[in-house]
């Protein structure tokens, strides 16, 4: 029996699902109902009651650590959520995962949400509980850590508010984040903020002091002045640190309000059948587009023009709007990127940064087509020009890996290394320096021709192990759920969420101004 | 000789005033409205030509002061006074001093008010010329329980009070007697018998310079504490032999005093017995006209103008007589908590479904008499009716479903009403039967409906909704969408007993508490299937049926309308500001220092502003004082103590 592709595509939401769930149970149950009977709230908990009732939150980098020593979601929240009527960049400790305590991955993860903070110009909000670093791993965390509180009070330089809700233990490093802040608020008799504990002043001093001396939410509101203000409990907390949202006076660059737009004129949930359980079989990205841009109405009187439709067919190129934003399209086609596809893509890059309009890349390729006739023909040449574009477009760039997303084409199509503004993967996505197969077999190529060169025989039983070997790990290397584990992307989501993820990251990006670029690298003709 | 009337002044308020201006309007006289500083907003107000503040807010220094209200009159150029009912509309002096400014008074002669105004005399008036009256035995024994006290001057039930125990007789003399005193000034009592499921059957008429016109009677015997709530017309299981006698009655009581334009002739029916007494002789306008103005096809104002201006009734204004109607008496009152009047902003008013307003109808149909409209405030400084619904049908049955149907489906927010109760009343069984009396309410404790549970999810989504409307940014997200779903949402409501279906919770404090997912299917609840939200209305199905839910948000409180009734919730707050929980009357430590003084110990008086503690802090004495008066219930410091700031030092309970 075959499986549809819709059958296989609800077969990966349930992994992604699963994977999701194992983030959310935090630290597992016991530690779960260990947290709660101290009358404290989980990471999520808390967020839910800091945002404003009904808006959306979109959670950054749940699976990060996945595939790793550590537990899913790396014993940290990170997202985007509404406070206030404000958008902010929100970070959460997990105290049901070893206390929070913050490992290789919780570190990675929060430079990118504070990448995010930055590149939107977002207030951030730090609700912490965390023991401080993970000590057996600490060699990974101590040195590159510090840049934790350096981008802290650089956010605050640049006018970029920082909240601190202390709600645990936040001691040795992990005091600098209030420090660090702008605004602190301590919950009386549960926040610890000192450098160093009891055991370690006695070790260093010989000095005899208690938690709540050395580092009590009282103390350090009516005696260090750490904390401005002292909160009676959580509720209290995160209702004064919505207060302190309130009150900072932030404003969106968006000056005319948004316009009217209707629901796409596609059925959202027709994406779940068109992507091919086989990423061998292309398929034709206009109809994602038109299950994920706004539908047409007076004002969008299309949904989706698109741009240079005859020439360099296997890239669609066009304009759309997103929730009333403009934006404009490139996505793959037919997988292969030619020299006319990298050119039409140069050019509409520039089109959208002449008029500041952002760019939205729907990938799945497969990268620059190699070959004699193709190398001739300068595909190095014009995939460079792409690839300048594309680095040095100053309009925000969103990226949504649909399918493949292999070589050179990952960096054309703006993956990772280009600094998008956000990139979300779909769980039928793949992406590796070329496809597992291929890998496998250019492996195979070269071993053998190195023997032969020797003069010595080839093993073909073990050339055919190592195949499948090399094979299996890369396939499972190019996997969304790995990805994502390595922070390569921010997050794995639903097909049908993509319009509504992507007009929530194209409503933080008003948040900071942006202007079309002016000038690129040299473009090699 | 007849006197036109050019321009006519209501002395009165509310619904009485917006009816007097109803017709006035369709006859093209000019009005005048006067009102209390509380009233300066309501509907009569700016419906009236134009209007006259009288200042302040007791009907002692507005409504009943006729030197103001004779002002007003010359100031206007008004050429009639309308008294309404309540207030000066039985004042003979009123009525005298109109006649001597020269105006025309809409009502029955001085001296007719008079003769009935002691209920003392106009008893004997009857008993005189053989209307049989309630005798009350010179020496009461108790075999002539139960008796009533009433007060001679008296009305709505002030100064009423039933004696079941000779024993209790002359305490409740006594009170009445003090009652009496301080509603009308006049401490005359009197004792009846008093017929335990009497029926109070009261006959219209209207006197004129060619004689006496016989409108027909209404029931009226729905009542609680003396107040009416249901009138009807005809009266049910009257036997026609009946109906004609009091009709005879009422007519010689007419002719007896001469009696000039609308009145009403109160009996008392004992059903048993087949037998009626005469009670009193109302010399105004009733509340209660519009069922008979339905059922007889007459305008009852019209016909007081009529005569006030010195003219018999044209026959060509007086419609046949068809088919039966009831009215019911909207009060902003909770008849859970003793009838207790409520006050405060409606916030909705509204009765779908109305076939006319102070109109008489040209078939029948639903009448509203409104005194009031959405948003407007209602004040405690006068009566609580807020509207009176009449539904007119072919048969007594007809009216009342539809009349039932009515109130179920008005939307009446902001204040707790009897509406339950009179739904309750118009689907009870024995109401059906006619079986009505003045113990009514007693023999027949009416059930409300059950509050429907699924209202909570309606408040819940509609709010949602509403939220979603006021959002700033990220306008066009599903409703709490979240990628990684960790929690429901959860919305907590409360709600006083009166205000769920009028029925207490189990647990009076417990909140509500709804949980719901939001996300990109749309809104997901346990158990129902959510078919349509917006701030306004939800649709819900459980077990494939589906119900429409209206919802009003208005702030922290949420109304919502359901087929099965209204209930009334107000949102829990997600946070509470521990500054303002703080029990009202404490007293706060207002920064660090020590308590040098203690001015107060625990269980005395003091006065707003008295000193309660000195503190010293910052070398500085700072005095804490009273914020009210009251008594100091809790005293937790004392001198040489060091305090916090925020700490409670002391607790002075407010004087009530």
């Amino acid at each position: 029996m075959t499986v549809t592709n819709r059958e296989a595509m609800l077969a990966k939401l349930a992994d992604l699902d699963a994977e999701h769930a194992k983030a959310v149970g935090g630290g597992g149950q016991k530690y779960v109902d260990r947290h709660h009977a101290r009358g404290k709230l989980l990471p999520r908990e808390r967020i839910e009651l800091l945002v404003d009732p009904g808006s959306a939150f979109l959670e950054l980098s749940p699976l990060a650590g996945w595939g790793s020593d550590f537990t899913v979601g790396a014993s940290v929240v990170t997202g985007i959520g509404v406070v206030e009527g404000v958008e902010c960049l929100i970070t959460a400790n997990d105290p049901s995962v070893k206390g929070g305590a913050s490992n290789p991955w919780t570190v990675k993860k929060i430079f990118r949400a504070s990448q995010i903070a930055e590149e939107n110009n977002l207030p951030t909000i730090s609700l912490v509980e965390s023991g401080g670093a993970d000590l057996p791993t600490q060699k990974e965390i101590f040195i590159p850590g510090g840049k934790l509180f350096r981008d802290l009070t650089r956010a605050s330089a640049r006018k970029q508010p920082t909240v601190a809700l202390v709600f645990g233990n936040s001691t040795a490093g992990g005091a600098y984040v209030p420090g660090m802040s702008d605004y602190t608020v301590m919950v009386k008799e549960q926040a610890k903020v000192f450098l160093g504990g009891p055991p370690l002043v006695r070790m260093a001093t010989g000095e005899e002091a208690d938690d709540e001396s050395l580092g009590g939410a009282d103390m350090h509101a009516r005696i260090s002045g750490l904390a401005d203000y002292l909160a009676e409990d959580e509720l209290d907390a995160i209702r004064i640190g919505r207060r302190i949202v309130a009150r900072l006076n932030r404003r969106t660059m968006r000056t005319e309000p948004v316009p009217p737009f209707v629901e796409p004129d596609a059925d959202v949930d027709g994406l779940l059948d068109l992507i091919p359980a086989d990423l061998k079989e292309p398929f034709d990205p206009r109809a994602v587009i038109v299950r994920i841009v706004d539908g047409s109405s007076p004002g969008n009187a299309r949904a989706f023009d698109e741009f240079k439709p005859l020439y360099g067919a296997s890239l669609v190129t066009g304009w759309a709007r997103i929730h009333g934003r403009p934006i404009g399209i490139l996505a793959n086609a037919q997988g292969v990127l030619f020299s006319e596809e990298a050119q039409k893509a140069t050019q509409f890059i520039q089109l959208a940064n002449q008029a500041d309009t952002p760019l939205l890349f729907l990938h799945n390729t497969t990268g620059y087509m190699v070959g004699a006739e193709y190398e001739q023909g300068g595909i190095i040449k014009h995939g460079a020009q792409m690839i300048n574009a594309v680095s040095n477009s100053t309009v925000p760039h969103l990226s949504v890996i649909m399918g493949a997303s292999y070589g050179a084409g990952n960096y054309g199509m703006n993956g990772r290394a280009y600094d998008p503004r956000f990139l979300f993967t779909w769980p039928s996505a793949k992406a590796a320096v070329m496809g597992p197969a291929q890998l496998a077999g250019v492996l195979s190529i070269v071993a053998r021709a190195a023997r032969e060169a020797r003069g010595q025989e080839y093993d073909e039983k073990g050339d055919a192990e190592m195949r499948a070997l090399v094979e299996a790990s890369v396939e499972e290397q190019s996997l969304p759920f790995f990805l994502s584990g390595m922070l390569y992307d921010d997050g794995v989501i639903d097909p049908r969420d993509t319009r509504t993820i992507l007009a929530i990251c194209l409503s933080v990006i008003e948040n900071a101004p942006f202007t079309g670029a002016g000038g690129y690298g040299v473009f090699r003709t | 000789m007849t006197t036109p009337i050019r321009r006519l002044l209501v002395a009165n308020r509310g619904e009485i005033a917006r009816r007097v201006f109803a017709t006035c309007r369709r006859l093209g006289i000019e009005t005048v409205a006067v009102h209390s500083d509380a009233d300066a907003a309501m509907p009569f107000v700016g419906e009236a030509d134009v209007a006259v503040r009288l200042p302040g807010d007791a009907p002692s220094e507005t409504y009943l002061r006729s030197d103001l209200i004779l002002d007003a009159a010359r100031r206007t150029g008004a050429d009639a006074v309308h008294p309404g009912y309540g207030f000066l509309s039985e004042n003979a002096e009123f009525a005298r001093a109109v006649v001597d400014a020269g105006l025309v008074w809409v009502g029955p002669a001085p001296e007719s008010i008079e003769a009935m105004g002691s209920k003392i005399r106009a008893k004997e008036l009857m008993r005189a010329a053989g209307i049989p009256v309630l005798e009350a035995p010179a020496s009461p024994a108790t075999a002539d329980l139960p008796l009533i006290v009433k007060a001679s001057a008296g009305g709505g039930g002030r100064g009423m009070r039933v004696v079941r125990d000779l024993d209790r007789l002359d305490d409740e003399i006594a009170a009445a007697r003090a009652e009496a005193d301080s509603a009308f000034g006049d401490g005359t009592v009197f004792l009846e018998r008093y017929v335990e499921r009497g029926r109070h059957v009261e006959v219209q008429v209207v006197g004129h310079p060619d004689g006496i016109l016989v409108l027909g009677e209404r029931d009226c015997s729905i009542q609680r504490r003396h107040q009416k709530v249901v009138e009807e017309s005809p009266a049910p299981r009257l036997p026609e032999r009946t109906r004609a006698s009091l009709h005879e009655a009422a007519r010689a009581v007419a002719a007896a005093i001469d009696y000039r334009g609308a009145g009403t002739v109160e009996f008392l029916y004992d059903a048993g017995a087949d037998r009626f007494f005469f009670l009193e002789m109302n010399t105004r306008l009733q509340v209660e006209h519009p069922v008979t103005e339905l059922v007889h096809g007459v305008d009852l104002v019209e016909l007081q103008l009529t005569v006030a201006e010195g003219r018999s009734p044209d026959p060509r204004t007086i419609g046949e007589t068809y088919g039966h109607a009831i009215e019911v008496r909207l009060y902003a009152e909770d008849p859970a908590a003793d009838w207790q009047p409520q006050s405060g902003l409606l916030t909705m008013v509204d009765v779908p479904g109305v076939d006319g307003r102070f109109d008489l109808l040209n078939r029948p149909g639903l009448r509203l008499d409104s005194g009031v409209e959405s948003g407007s405030e209602v004040s405690t400084h006068y009566d609580a009716l807020l509207a009176k619904l009449v539904a007119w049908a072919p048969t007594r049955e007809q009216a009342a479903r539809r009349l039932a149907a009515a109130l179920r489906g008005a939307r009446l927010h902001g204040l707790v009403t009897n509406r339950d109760l009179l739904v309750g009343i118009l689907g009870d069984p024995a109401f059906a039967a006619g079986e009505v009396s003045t113990a009514f309410l007693d023999d027949h404790p009416v059930r409300t409906p059950a509050p429907d549970p699924d209202a909570c999810v309606a408040a819940a989504l509609a709010l949602a909704e509403h939220d979603r409307s006021t959002r700033t940014v990220q306008q066009g997200v599903p409703v709490a969408w979240r990628n990684v779903v960790s929690q429901a949402q959860i919305t907590r409501f409360s709600g006083s007993s009166a205000q769920v279906g009028g029925r207490a919770p189990a647990q009076a404090d417990d909140p509500v508490e709804v949980a719901w997912y939001g996300g990109r299917d749309g809104y997901v609840v346990h158990g129902l299937v959510v078919r349509a939200t917006s701030p306004t209305g939800v649709t819900l199905e459980r077990d494939g049926v589906a119900t429409t839910y209206d919802v009003q948000v208005t702030g922290d409180r949420v109304d919502v309308d359901a087929p099965s009734g209204h209930v009334a919730l107000t949102v829990v707050p997600r946070f509470t500001d521990p500054a303002d929980a703080v029990s009202s009357g404490s007293l706060l430590a207002p920064m660090p220092g020590t308590v040098v003084g203690v001015a107060v110990t625990k269980g005395d008086h003091v006065a707003a502003g008295d000193p309660v503690l000195v503190l010293e802090a910052m070398k500085m004495q700072h005095t804490v004082s009273a914020p009210h008066a009251g008594t100091v219930t809790d005293l937790t410091v004392r001198p040489g103590d060091q305090v916090a700031a925020g700490e409670v030092l002391a607790l002075v309970e407010e004087k009530q």
